[in-house]
C-alpha cells in the first residue's frame, strides 16, 4: 500500500514527511515486512498470517476515517489488492503480502478506523490470512531491512 | 531537510517555522504548503474548540488604489456585491464573474479605514489570483492595482482566538464580524479582519512578510493556540458549508447555481451593472436547471469530489464537488451540484465512489453551525 490516489485540492500532492520523521518509526521486531508498507505476524504454526499497517504507513496515511475490509473466505494472490484505508488525505489500496484465504477481519474497524494510527500493530491488524505452510515468503522483510527500506 | 517541494514551488515567510514545527509540506497552487502538522483530526477539534494559527500567506493580497467613490463604482463593474456602498472598515464576500455568468474567482474586499490611497483591499486565492490580476487590470479604469506580495496573511481561528489577540491588544474584542481595524499586535502594525473561512469566530490578520514570523511565534506562545495546516482548512470549511474555488466554484458555475445569491445585495440584483449581469438576471427570475447543496453519505465511507450522482431511475443527477470526513460530524460529509429537482432536503441519490454505490441524502447546509461574532 502506499497514498495510490491523493486528491485533497486540485493538484495531486504526495506527502513530504518532515525531517526526521522516518527515523522515529516504530518496527518492531516479532513481525515481518512487506515491500507495500504491511506487517506480517505468523502464528506458531505458520499457517496463519495476521496482516496490518506499518506505523511508517499510518503516519504517512494521516487520520484513517474508513477502512474498506474484505470478505472472509476470500482467496487471494500475493500482490492482490484486496482492501483499502482511507484517510483525510488519501484512499490507498492494501495488498496481499501472500497468497491465501482470509479467515478472520477486524470488523471493530468499521467503527473505530482511527485505530489504525493509535496501535498500527495490536489492535489495528486488518485480516488474519490461512497460508500454506510452504508458503512463498522470500520478498518479506525483517525489521532492520525494513527500517533500512523506509529510510532509504 | 527532504523536502523536495523547496526549490520548485514558492514559499511563504512562514516557511521556516513550518518546518521547524514539524509541518508537513505539500505543493499547493505553486506554494509549498503545511497540509498537517499533529494531525488534520487533532487541528481540525482544536479549531472548533480553542484556536489555531493558518498561514495563508499563499493567498493575494491586491491594493485598489485611487478615489474612493471611483474605484468602488469600477469595482461594481467586476463584482455583483454592493461594494461603493461598504462602510469603511468593513468586509465584505464577493466573486469575480465571467460574461457567462461564472464565477472566475471568491474573494474578500475590504473598504479600508486608514490608508486614504487604497480605499479598498481585496484577497485573492493563491491558485487565481494572476488571473484575478489580469481580469482586474483589464477591466478596472483608472484604478491601480498593486499586488502587495511583501504582505503575509495569517488566520487565527476558534472560539478563544478574539480572547488571544485581545491580549496584544483590546481593541480587536470591539470588533463584530467582517469588521476590520488596524492595530498594533505587540508593536507590529497590523491588519485585523473578524473573518476567515472556518465556520468559526476568529480573525485574520495583516502583517509584513518580514514580521510575520515574529507574530506567529507570538500568537503559538499563548497556551489556546496550536498550528494547523491546509487539511484541517479544508474539512473545516467544508462542515461549515463554504465554497471552495475549482471546487464548488469554477468559471462554469453562476452564484445563482452555486447558491451564493445573498452575497450579490438587492441594488445589484436588480441594477445589474456587472459582467454575465444578463445571465445572472435571467437565473434569478427564470430559475437553474442545478444548484449547490449539502451531502450526507449514509454509510462511513467518504464521497470525494468527481463522484457522479444518480438519481431513483438512474439518470444522471449531479456531481460531488467536495467530500471527505467532517471530524465535528463524526461522519462524511459532501457537497455538489445537483439538479434542481432534486435538491430538496431528504432527497436520496445514488453516488458513484470508485465503481462502488454509496447512497447520500441532500443535507441543509451548514453541517457545523456557523458561530461568527455578528
Amino acid at each position: 500500500m502506499f497514498p495510490s490516489r491523493v486528491w485533497l485540492w486540485q493538484m495531486a500532492a504526495l506527502l513530504v514527511p518532515a525531517r526526521g520523521n522516518v527515523k522515529g518509526m516504530n518496527t518492531p521486531d516479532d513481525v515481518r515486512y512487506s515491500r507495500d508498507h504491511e506487517w506480517i505476524r505468523f502464528d506458531a504454526g505458520g499457517t496463519h498470517a495476521r496482516i496490518g499497517i506499518t506505523d511508517y504507513a499510518q503516519d504517512a496515511l494521516g487520520d484513517v476515517v474508513f477502512v474498506d475490509l474484505p470478505e472472509t473466505g476470500r482467496e487471494v494472490e500475493v500482490n492482490e489488492s484486496f482492501a483499502e484505508v482511507e484517510s483525510t488525505k488519501s484512499v490507498s489500496d492494501i495488498y496481499a503480502p501472500l497468497s491465501g484465504v482470509i479467515v478472520e477481519v477486524n470488523s471493530t474497524l468499521d467503527d473505530a478506523p482511527e485505530t489504525l494510527n493509535e496501535d498500527p500493530y495490536g489492535e489495528g491488524w486488518i485480516c488474519v490470512l490461512e497460508v500454506a505452510a510452504d508458503v512463498d515468503q522470500s520478498e518479506l522483510m525483517s525489521a532492520a531491512e525494513y527500517a533500512e527500506f523506509t529510510e532509504g | 531537510m527532504s523536502d523536495p517541494t523547496r526549490d520548485s514551488f514558492h514559499t511563504t515567510p512562514l516557511y521556516d517555522l513550518h518546518l521547524e514545527l514539524g509541518g508537513r509540506l505539500v505543493p499547493f497552487a505553486g506554494y509549498s504548503m503545511p497540509v498537517q502538522y499533529e494531525g488534520v483530526v487533532a487541528e481540525h477539534n482544536h479549531t472548533r474548540s480553542a484556536a489555531s494559527l493558518f498561514d495563508v500567506s499563499h493567498m493575494g493580497i491586491v491594493e485598489l488604489r485611487g478615489d474612493a467613490e471611483h474605484v468602488g463604482s469600477e469595482l461594481e463593474k467586476v463584482l455583483p456585491s454592493a461594494i461603493k456602498t461598504l462602510k469603511p472598515g468593513r468586509q465584505r464576500y464577493s466573486f469575480l464573474t465571467n460574461a457567462r455568468g461564472g464565477v472566475i474567482d471568491d474573494l474578500m474586499i475590504t473598504r479600508t479605514n486608514v490608508d486614504p490611497g487604497a480605499p479598498y483591499v481585496a484577497v485573492l486565492n493563491a491558485s487565481r489570483k494572476h488571473v484575478d490580476i489580469d481580469h482586474l487590470r483589464a477591466n478596472l479604469e483608472s484604478v491601480e492595482i498593486v499586488y502587495r506580495d511583501d504582505l503575509a496573511l495569517i488566520a487565527l481561528q476558534g472560539p478563544r482566538a478574539v480572547e488571544v489577540l485581545a491580549r496584544l491588544n483590546p481593541a480587536v474584542a470591539e470588533t463584530k464580524f467582517m469588521d476590520v481595524v488596524v492595530v498594533e499586535l505587540d508593536g507590529l502594525e497590523c491588519a485585523v479582519s473578524r473573518s476567515g473561512y472556518t465556520g468559526e469566530d476568529g480573525c485574520e490578520i495583516t502583517v509584513a512578510g518580514d514580521e510575520a514570523e515574529h507574530l506567529a511565534r507570538v500568537l503559538l506562545a499563548m497556551p489556546e493556540v496550536r498550528p494547523a495546516g491546509l487539511g484541517a482548512r479544508d474539512t473545516l470549511r467544508l462542515e461549515a458549508g463554504l465554497c471552495l474555488y475549482g471546487h464548488e466554484l469554477t468559471e462554469d458555475v453562476t452564484p445563482v447555481e452555486a447558491d451564493l445569491v445573498w452575497a450579490m445585495q438587492k441594488r445589484r440584483r436588480e441594477e445589474g451593472g456587472f459582467i454575465g449581469a444578463d445571465i445572472i438576471q435571467a437565473q434569478l427570475a427564470n430559475g437553474v436547471g442545478r444548484v449547490r447543496v449539502g451531502l450526507r453519505p449514509t454509510g462511513r465511507r467518504p464521497v470525494r469530489d468527481g463522484s457522479i450522482l444518480t438519481d431513483a431511475d438512474a439518470e444522471s443527477a449531479g456531481i460531488v464537488t467536495s467530500g471527505g470526513f467532517g471530524p465535528t460530524i463524526d461522519a462524511p460529509v459532501a457537497m455538489g451540484l445537483v439538479r434542481s429537482d432534486l435538491a430538496e432536503i431528504g432527497t436520496t441519490l445514488d453516488a458513484d465512489v470508485r465503481g462502488r454505490t454509496e447512497q447520500v441524502i441532500v443535507t441543509e447546509l451548514p453541517f457545523v453551525q456557523q458561530r461568527y461574532a455578528r
